[in-house]
């Protein structure tokens, strides 16, 4: 007999996921992922300038910021057939390096970590032990028995005035946990550490895009003009100012997140066995080093895997009708067709349609439709996509930077790559390519500073700004790697104006509910034979689930095709 | 784990006490204050016995249909910074973004702080409501924000509506809002509620809200809208460091032109700075780096209601708040370029005579622009 459990709300994530799982004899056999919040951003999206677009749908995500205001822009700018001059690509770049380090470190410490370090038990640390234990691995500075020691009497009286706010209630003294007390107090440490941190990388984007989170864009290039003799353009202090960050950047990812990454997950390799899923990977690649039109020149190479075969890596066409589809088979919506339809984005229809229980409710109809997430497949296939389909995707094709940091990782935690099919080499891996990207953003760094040197300060491709100078109607595709995974915008203008306008995102491939055909999707089927110790204490489905990096917000945002709307209730009176 | 290890912290009443106030004159002043933001004589105990409370402020920090971009600028103040925040100055004991406990665990810690604290936590609601269809658009363990809003609200001293969701609907809330997303003062009624408005609202702003509070014994004072009028009462416009250029009558004419490249103002291609309250141009972002303006984009007007909904982004406004229903940024600008220009000359002639060249040049191009901007 197995029982279903319900985790609802998953915290530290962003958004509103709902689990529910079927447990027997320890393990989980069953799975359901439920997205419970709904926006409808694409139908406020109709009939807009498609030129304002990015800053709409820039408003689906603060966590990924920026993000969605890309591929918004180059959307358009596919539609539009703008290029866009070197200088704004190497600015989109630097500040796409820029956010994936900054979300990496706040997913591994402020959302992840508490998933493996007992933050209570770092009290019962050694601040000597600690300390020694902290040089042994990295040349980080703040490490004596001092600092250590203050740290611990802070969090003492933290957790002797007994308000624990955020640390309340947490599953501390899990059998779960297995970190060494003075691993926690390291974990513990960086954690505070790393939230003072994540606030100056961003800076990044606030001298380019003006603030963060939600930075500006802008179609046809960027708005942060050159004006190297001028105090109100990118000039010296500037560029100076961002190269700064950038080296700080990098120095954090490789004296604090990795060395702590690598620490951790030497006390969980068998997690390197737990929560691999499907075995397919899904990538669009990003990073373009010769115009976003050259996917031969990205940095992260683009491609899918299929059944953790690695010496096979298939191309993928966004724009061929057969490949990406959406599925609404056991999502709230109808389709005119039928609900056992695939539809491409550009001709994607959607209608709301809860038919889930009454709230309140205890449990969903998971044999019916129990999500806001639609369900997008590539050629039928379920796909994983996120910093593990990256990384193997990268190895698969044998660039050389990603086979190094890969293959040090496995050398140093002295496990297989079929590791790398699990939990922890999601977790692994996005600290992985957090490396690459650090270092990736330094040379985009030096390549704008030469570009300007040699008199190019070319910011905007302007000419086609004029919605005049449109065509009557115009389809178009933007792509990127969200730091979740593989995402697109399809825009279809019509007359100047958005006729439909339709996302695919990270976390609807990674948290959709089944499809037609009853296959699961990543997170279901990663939580299949998750062993559970304390069915009322479920840390292994969030080990697994933040494995991933929910991004729900980002997950539901489709429109209500006919505007219903119903009455206005008011919660408390008027 | 005791809590007889350490010395107690003094409580805010504590405090005044120590410092030779009696109770009298303690609650002389909260009286004072809670009528002073308008609230019924009930709210008076509620607001004294938040205060009095423990050592640290409880606080609930509720999640609807937001895109955490609240979450994520608050942990970007860099004064206080945030760790400091959460392990000295208030308890935050519920926040999905942050927390260790998921699930039963987590709804427990809400359900415990509203009844142990009730009447005395500060509710912060980063989001809006959406209470079309029932408010099934958004579900948290099985219920609907409408009715964990409900709850939560009835015990809370004060309500902070986080950013533009809470305090006017944002993006979801823009034209034809299709889930009727609702900002919290429209759902609760009879509780102080500081809106911060902005998408975000900047990261200091939203830690000086909650260190106002906390240092001052008082929620901040508020403007008609419901605004701290610490960071609202100016519009970015009056505030902005390129406005010289406006009134004199310099634009950008088009993205990354020479003008652009000088730092003329942005009005022409969409700057919405003239219509705009907020601290922008005063305090900037991410600890003062820079801001819209600064980065060459023309401000799109984030902290203003229904600011979706205000004309496209790159449209020049036409209609200005604040001079009048009549008046127009154009006649606006024309009377201001009068004036400024031949000031702006005369101050800088007589201090700089080596720069009369290029001021003449900019006096050529304004007069010009303004020649443009009568058509």
């Amino acid at each position: 007999m197995s029982k279903r459990i319900v985790v609802d709300p998953i915290t530290r994530i962003e958004g509103h996921l709902r689990v529910e799982a079927d447990i027997e004899n320890g393990k989980i056999k069953d799975a359901y992922s439920s997205g419970t919040m709904v926006r409808l951003l694409e139908e406020i999206l109709r009939g807009r300038d498609p030129k304002d677009a990015w800053a709409f749908v820039g408003r689906v995500c603060g966590v990924c910021t920026s993000i969605h205001s890309l591929t918004s822009v180059r959307c358009v700018e596919d539609a539009l057939d703008i290029v866009i001059p070197p200088n704004a690509e190497l600015v989109r770049n630097i500040m796409f390096c820029a956010q994936y380090i900054h979300d990496h470190v706040v997913h591994f410490y402020h959302l992840h970590a508490m998933d493996w370090v007992d933050v209570v038990n770092a009290l019962k640390a050694d601040p000597k032990k600690t300390s020694e234990l902290a040089q042994s691995i990295s040349k980080w500075p703040k490490s004596s028995p001092g600092y250590f020691s203050d740290l611990q009497t802070r969090i003492k009286k933290f957790v002797d005035s007994g308000q624990l706010g955020i640390f309340a209630n947490g599953y501390w003294g899990h059998p779960a946990y297995k970190l060494p007390a003075e691993v926690n107090l390291i974990g513990l440490a960086h954690y505070l550490e790393a939230l003072e941190w994540q606030k100056e990388i961003v800076k990044v984007h606030a001298i380019f895009g003006g603030k963060n989170p939600h930075p500006n864009y802008l179609v046809g290039g960027m708005a942060c003009a050159i004006g190297v003799d001028d105090v109100s353009g990118i000039n010296a202090e500037r560029l100076a100012y961002v190269g700064q960050l950038l080296k700080d950047g990098k120095d954090f990812v490789e004296q604090v997140y990795i060395p702590d990454l690598m620490a951790v997950a030497s006390f969980y390799k068998d997690w390197g066995s737990i929560g691999g899923g499907l075995g397919n990977y899904l990538v669009y690649g990003d990073l373009p080093t010769n115009g976003y039109r050259d996917l031969s020149g990205y940095k992260f190479p683009a491609g899918a895997i299929l059944n953790k075969d690695i010496s096979k890596v298939y191309d993928v066409d966004l724009k061929k009708e057969d490949e990406v589809q959406e599925f609404i088979t056991h999502s709230w919506y109808e389709y005119k067709e039928g609900d056992d339809k695939g539809l491409h984005p550009w001709k994607g229809e959607s209608k709301i349609k809860y038919t889930g229980p009454k709230p309140p409710f205890e449990h969903l109809n998971t044999n019916e439709k129990y999500s806001y997430l639609k369900t997008p497949r590539w050629k039928g296939h379920a796909m994983e996509v996120g910093p593990l389909a990256r990384v193997l995707v990268g190895y698969a094709r044998g660039r050389e930077d990603f086979k190094a940091v890969v293959d040090k990782a496995l050398k140093d935690l002295n496990v297989p790559v079929t590791a790398l099919f699990s939990t922890l080499g999601r977790t692994a891996a996005r600290g992985l390519e957090s490396v690459l990207t650090a270092q990736w953003g330094l040379d985009f760094y030096d390549q704008l500073l030469a570009n300007i040197k040699n008199g190019d300060t070319r910011m905007a491709e302007m000419s086609k700004f004029d919605s005049s100078t449109w065509p009557k109607s115009a389809l178009g595709v933007g792509h990127t790697e969200a730091p979740r995974g593989a995402l697109a915008h399809w825009i279809n203008i019509q007359d100047e104006k958005i006729a439909n306008y339709q996302l695919v995102v990270p976390t609807t491939w990674n948290a959709s509910p089944r499809d037609n055909k009853g296959q699961m999707s990543a997170y279901e089927a990663a939580l299949i034979d998750t062993p559970v110790a304390d069915e009322k204490q479920p840390l292994e489905i969030l080990r697994t689930i933040h494995s991933f990096d929910p991004c729900m917000a980002c997950s539901v945002h489709l429109y209500d095709e006919d505007g219903t709307t119903i009455s206005r209730i008011s919660v408390l009176g008027d | 784990m005791t809590n007889d290890a350490l010395p107690k912290q003094p409580t805010y009443y504590e405090e005044v006490e120590r410092k030779g106030y009696s109770r009298r004159d303690f609650m002389k002043f909260v009286s004072l204050m809670t009528a002073f933001i308008g609230l019924e004589n009930t709210a008076i105990g509620q607001v004294a016995k938040a205060l009095e409370t423990k050592p640290r402020l409880p606080v609930i920090w509720l999640h609807f249909q937001e895109c955490t971009c609240c979450s994520e600028s608050f942990i970007r103040s860099s004064h206080p910074i945030v760790a400091d925040i959460l392990l000295d100055k208030i308890s935050l004991d519920y926040t999905e973004t942050l927390m260790a406990a998921s699930g039963t665990q987590a709804e427990a810690a809400l359900k415990n702080t509203m009844t142990k604290y009730k009447g005395q936590y500060i509710l912060c609601v980063e989001g809006s409501v959406p209470t079309a269809a029932d408010g099934v658009y958004c579900m948290i363990g099985g219920k609907t924000s409408m009715q964990i809003l409900e709850e939560a609200a009835e015990g809370a001293a004060a309500i902070i509506a986080w950013g533009s969701c809470a305090s006017n609907g944002c993006v979801q809330a823009a034209k034809p809002n299709p889930t009727s997303a609702t900002p919290i003062h429209k759902l609760v009624k009879g509780k102080p509620i500081i809106k911060v408005p902005g998408c975000p609202p900047i990261g200091e702003v939203m830690a000086g809200v909650i260190v106002h509070y906390l240092t001052f014994g008082r929620i901040p004072e508020l403007d008609r809208l419901g605004r701290p009028k610490a960071f609202y009462s100016k519009r970015v416009h009056d505030s902005c460091y390129r406005r010289p250029f406006y009134d004199a009558g310099l634009f950008v004419e088009t993205f990354d032109d020479e003008n652009a490249k000088k730092g003329y103002c942005l009005y022409k291609v969409g700057c919405k700075g003239p219509s705009t309250y907020n601290a922008c141009g005063v305090m900037k972002w991410n600890n003062g780096t820079s801001y819209p303006i600064q980065s060459g984009h023309p401000c799109i007007g984030c902290s203003e209601e229904n600011y979706w909904d205000n004309g496209r982004l790159y449209e020049r406004a036409s209609h200005f708040a604040g001079f009048g229903i009549e008046a127009n940024a154009d006649t606006l600008g024309k009377v201001a370029l009068g004036v400024t220009a031949a000031a702006l000359a005369g101050h800088a002639i007589a201090t700089n005579i080596g720069k009369s060249k290029l001021i003449h040049e900019h006096q050529a191009e304004g007069r010009e622009s303004e020649h443009e901007l009568e058509q």
